[in-house]
């Protein structure tokens, strides 16, 4: 019910918002298609100005998923891990959560894989996966788009939020499964 | 903090991708004839594997910030119509109460709020298409807010960890990948997702508070 629910939701809330605001623009006598356009306007700018900052990020993402840090990391911090219930089988995708989507994608697949989809490692691997956010690609573009270069603390908060979802994602999969 | 992160990924990357190779090489055994050997270091080396990963990246970049151009554009286009009718005024007036708390310094009908609500709520429904656009256009207007340009302000930051920790209703890829791969209730992560997000929201936000409250305290921003 819920699913059915939600599938509908976010097929009409589009048009909806479209219906609506334009809708209520072109009754309050705004001058939609010129508004509309002087707006958009606005969008290459952007595309643009992200560029820069999405290069330099994802390079230094590129470079460091390509080198096997991570493996390393993985085997080194499973052992430990799973001491406080934390299986290293997962360890893979709570690493590669924030730093890449597509990424995590293919981690989460692969643990799928192994173990099952409804194994207990494929429903924590998943739940990572739809807790999370890849939070070195939004800091990049999100300050990207206003030129911000100091980013202050926004990346270990960001960073922080993280662990704390990757941490919850395993312990409420545990209790649930 | 950026720059350190930064750096270290790239410096890390190259010296154990060097590391890894030189060990490799020690320890091969050299094929019967080195006439006949065909190597493919690009391929078999790792630091043949970060250089095509570094090209490749840089690509992927530009391809995904020019394949943002369009909706990018669709959706300034409909918040400006949006914001000429009063519709964000509407909106951010409705959620005062709350916006009030997180964002105190932003004037409560300034169309930062509107937009960042929009970019909350897409994100909510699971689209993403429409919610990077909005949330861009929350940050451009949060940057006119902004005293010292370059710099991240502390609103930012807080719309910024909500939005990294974004609380999905359907986390619709995750699902979808279940699906595919023959899950008997693909669903399943529904329930956990959200309260697994909810934490990450939660915590983000009390840290970000929390070093809001202390650099005040030690007067004036400072740079962490």
């Amino acid at each position: 019910m819920f699913k059915v629910i939600m599938d509908w939701l976010s097929i009409i809330a589009i048009p909806a918002i479209l219906l609506f605001f334009l809708g209520f623009g072109y009754f309050k006598k705004v001058k939609v298609y010129e508004e509309f356009v002087e707006g958009a306007k606005e969008g290459f700018k952007v595309g643009v100005t992200i560029i820069p900052f999405l290069v330099a990020m994802l390079v230094a993402i590129g470079m460091f998923r390509a080198c096997g840090a991570l493996d390393f990391l993985t085997n080194i911090l499973g052992s430990v891990t799973s001491k406080i219930g934390i299986p290293g089988e997962v360890l893979p995708m709570a690493f590669m959560r924030p730093l890449s989507g597509s990424g995590s994608i293919s981690v989460m697949t692969e643990i799928m894989k192994t173990y099952g989809v409804d194994s207990l490692y494929g429903f924590i691997a998943s739940t990572m996966f739809g807790s999370t956010e890849t939070t070195f690609y939004v800091v990049a573009v999100y300050f990207g788009a206003v030129n911000i270069r100091n980013t202050r603390y926004a990346l270990p908060a960001g960073l922080l939020a993280d662990l704390a979802g990757l941490i919850t994602a395993v312990y409420i999969c545990k209790l649930l499964f | 903090m950026l720059n350190h992160i930064w750096a270290w990924m790239i410096l890390i990357s190259i010296i154990v991708a060097g590391v890894n190779d030189f060990y490799q090489e020690l320890n091969r055994q050299p094929a019967a004839s080195a006439q006949t050997e065909q190597r493919n270091l690009n391929k078999e080396t790792r630091l043949g594997q970060i250089t095509s990963a570094a090209i490749e990246s840089a690509d992927t970049a530009v391809k995904i910030s020019f394949g943002l151009i369009g909706v990018m554009a669709m959706w300034l286009g409909v918040m400006r119509v949006a914001e000429k009718a009063g519709m964000i005024d509407i909106i951010s007036r409705i959620v005062r109460p709350v916006t009030k708390r997180l964002f105190p310094t932003i004037p409560s009908d300034h169309p930062a709020i509107g937009a960042m609500i929009m970019n909350i709520a897409a994100n909510m429904l699971g689209l993403s298409n429409a919610a990077t656009p909005l949330g861009l256009k929350a940050m451009e207007e949060l940057d006119r807010l902004n005293p010292k340009k370059g710099e991240a302000t502390d609103d930012m930051i807080t719309f910024l960890v909500i939005n990294t920790s974004a609380i999905t209703l359907v986390p619709a890829t995750a699902i979808a990948i279940r699906a595919s791969l023959g899950s008997i209730n693909p669903q399943k992560i529904v329930i956990p997702s959200i309260v697994a997000a909810s934490v990450a929201t939660l915590v983000g936000l009390t840290a970000v508070k929390l070093i809001q409250y202390f650099q005040k305290k030690k007067g004036g921003k400072q740079n962490v």
